[in-house]
């Protein structure tokens, strides 16, 4: 190493170890506060005083029905758009454009713009309500731009003697896409639909205005629910000695995200090969 | 490319039909956020130019002032990415140039967990841990440069990643170049890494800009939340985003119609920053 490069390479690996160090440091000391109420026991009691008591049963059922509208609502839908950008329509042309207009913006919304947007459109005007519906509908909204352009780069990169194999078939358009196009490009729109879960996971400021914070366990999709991200926010700034239970709380969320992220590297690494 | 739709059979007519119709309601989201937004924002339309000039926000009294939270926003977001910028870029040189091959992969792990931790959990962080000790320096801790704290820390993992993978496509045949010109790392970082991926690396700080304008829940835990102009580092401040979460809860009448004209406004913000690069790629 030469001479020029001691101040880089030196500033540059403090800098590192030290943002590595506050990141574990960080994660430790939620690991501590959250320490003694983390059981499995408490993932599956109801919360009860707010959520200072009891357990998170009730917003664990909640979120992963937000997160099942918002997916089922989409997947179909990303999922349509991708095919149509990628086979159907010209990359150049008008309509290409305008919808890769509309998907750039979307990804560049501020969420407290999909919470107004969501309460207006989804909770007022179709009659929903503050309602797990409501909720999942407007994350689908948020998420819709990764999982378009997930879904849109793995079925580009499916390689064109493959797609040439299959048209010396003779396969239909639909025999294309069921037994070429989605099975050659299955890992990366698997690690777009992570991808899209794990947003709509860490979202708070959109379901505070659509699916609300009602703690009890919901009865059906039309009934308010309290998400994990929601349950965080309200015991941190709401309720007084909450930290504690907030910190839990934030240990389980964080755990679901590093999973998911586990998740998309390996659907991804076994995918398509690394470009270094 | 599918062969032209028309000839074949009903289920590839009604695939044609289906995913047409996916992509027309992709392309329309837009449009009906905007229009949603806008008939939220009518009854207010009529003092935008008090909102956009008077630092006055007073629902009670019909005040709709929002000039001290658009600069307040403003002040977070300039102030975090002044802090992370110059940072992401030499933690992304380091990652690129000067990491051992062994910890690039375990870096670039650490800075994708960092980016995908979700920002109420940035919150609470800076809720629980900065707030108290920056309550020492000047109370109630609660403030700008905390809320420009939190920003940068949270902005900070996307830059690097953006600026690495910049970084990392500048064409080996020129790494080379400049190598066998006998350039040290740090040279040939400056000499041929830097012009190519600097435009990238702009594009990126940019995005990261909008993301902090955008962002609500970390904010919204650490600022304070008292509207005025920001005249202090560590005057407690309310920004646009987070004023929207206070008080959407309960605003009525005029006073909702202000709030959905601010959302309006980033929305509009966000548009006029895509604008350049229309069909992505």
């Amino acid at each position: 190493m030469r001479r020029q490069d001691w101040l880089p390479a030196g500033a540059g690996a403090l800098c590192t170890a030290a943002l590595a160090a506050l990141l574990v440091g960080l994660l430790a000391l939620l690991l501590w506060q959250a320490a003694p109420l983390l059981s499995l026991d408490w993932l599956w009691r109801p919360p009860r005083d707010a959520g200072l008591a009891g357990g998170i049963g009730s917003i664990l059922v909640s979120t992963l029905l937000v997160v099942l509208v918002c997916l089922a609502a989409v997947i179909p839908l990303g999922l349509g758009c991708a095919i149509q950008l990628s086979e159907r329509i010209d990359r150049r042309g008008r309509a290409a454009r305008a919808l890769g207009f509309s998907l750039d913006v979307l990804a560049a919304t501020p969420s407290i713009v999909f919470a107004l947007f969501g309460y207006q459109f989804f909770a007022v005007t179709l009659g929903l309500g503050f309602s797990i519906a409501s909720g999942g509908l407007t994350l689908a909204c948020m998420a819709l731009p990764l999982m378009v352009r997930g879904s849109e780069q793995a079925l580009r990169g499916v390689p064109v003697a493959v797609r040439e194999a299959g048209a010396a078939l003779a396969l239909s358009d639909t025999g294309m896409l069921w037994r070429v196009l989605l099975p050659q490009a299955r890992r990366g729109i698997a690690a777009a639909v992570i991808l899209s879960l794990g947003r709509a996971l860490a979202e708070t400021a959109v379901l505070l205005f659509t699916a609300g914070y009602v703690l009890r366990m919901p009865g059906s999709l039309l009934d308010s629910g309290r998400t994990l991200s929601v349950h965080i926010y309200d015991l941190a700034m709401h309720v007084p000695g909450g930290s504690g239970p907030a910190a839990a709380s934030a240990v389980v969320l964080v755990a679901l995200i590093v999973a998911l992220n586990l998740l998309i590297h390996r659907s991804l690494r076994t995918g398509e090969p690394d470009d270094c | 490319m599918f062969p032209p739709p028309g000839d074949g059979r009903a289920a590839d007519r009604l695939l044609a039909l289906l995913t047409g119709g996916a992509a027309l309601l992709g392309a329309l989201l837009l449009a009906v956020i905007l229009a949603t937004t806008l008939s939220g924002a009518v009854p207010a339309l009529g003092s935008l130019s008090e909102a956009l000039t008077r630092a006055h926000w007073a629902p009670l009294d019909g005040r709709f002032g929002m000039l001290a939270m658009i600069a307040a926003s403003l002040a977070a977001s300039l102030l975090a990415l002044l802090l992370a910028a110059p940072l992401a870029v030499l933690l992304a040189v380091w990652l690129a140039l000067y990491c051992p091959l062994r910890m690039q992969g375990a870096l670039r792990a650490l800075y994708e967990l960092m980016a995908a931790i979700p920002s109420v959990v940035y919150g609470l962080w800076g809720l629980t841990l900065l707030v108290p000790l920056i309550n020492r320096l000047a109370p109630p801790g609660a403030n700008l440069l905390s809320a420009a704290l939190v920003l940068a820390l949270m902005i900070l993992p996307y830059g690097v990643l953006l600026i690495d993978s910049r970084l990392r496509s500048v064409p080996l045949a020129q790494r080379q170049a400049g190598l066998a010109c006998g350039l040290s790392t740090w040279g040939c970082f400056r000499a041929v890494h830097w012009p190519l991926a600097r435009p990238g690396a702009l594009a990126a700080m940019v995005l990261q800009f909008g993301r902090a304008l955008g962002e609500t829940m970390a904010v919204l835990m650490v600022a304070g939340n008292v509207v005025q102009l920001p005249d202090s580092l560590l005057a407690p401040v309310r920004t646009l985003t987070a004023n929207i979460a206070l008080e959407m809860g309960y605003a009525a009448d005029l006073h909702r119609a202000a709030l959905f004209l601010s959302g309006l406004l980033l929305l509009l913000l966000a548009m006029a920053l895509m604008w350049r690069r229309p069909g992505g790629a």
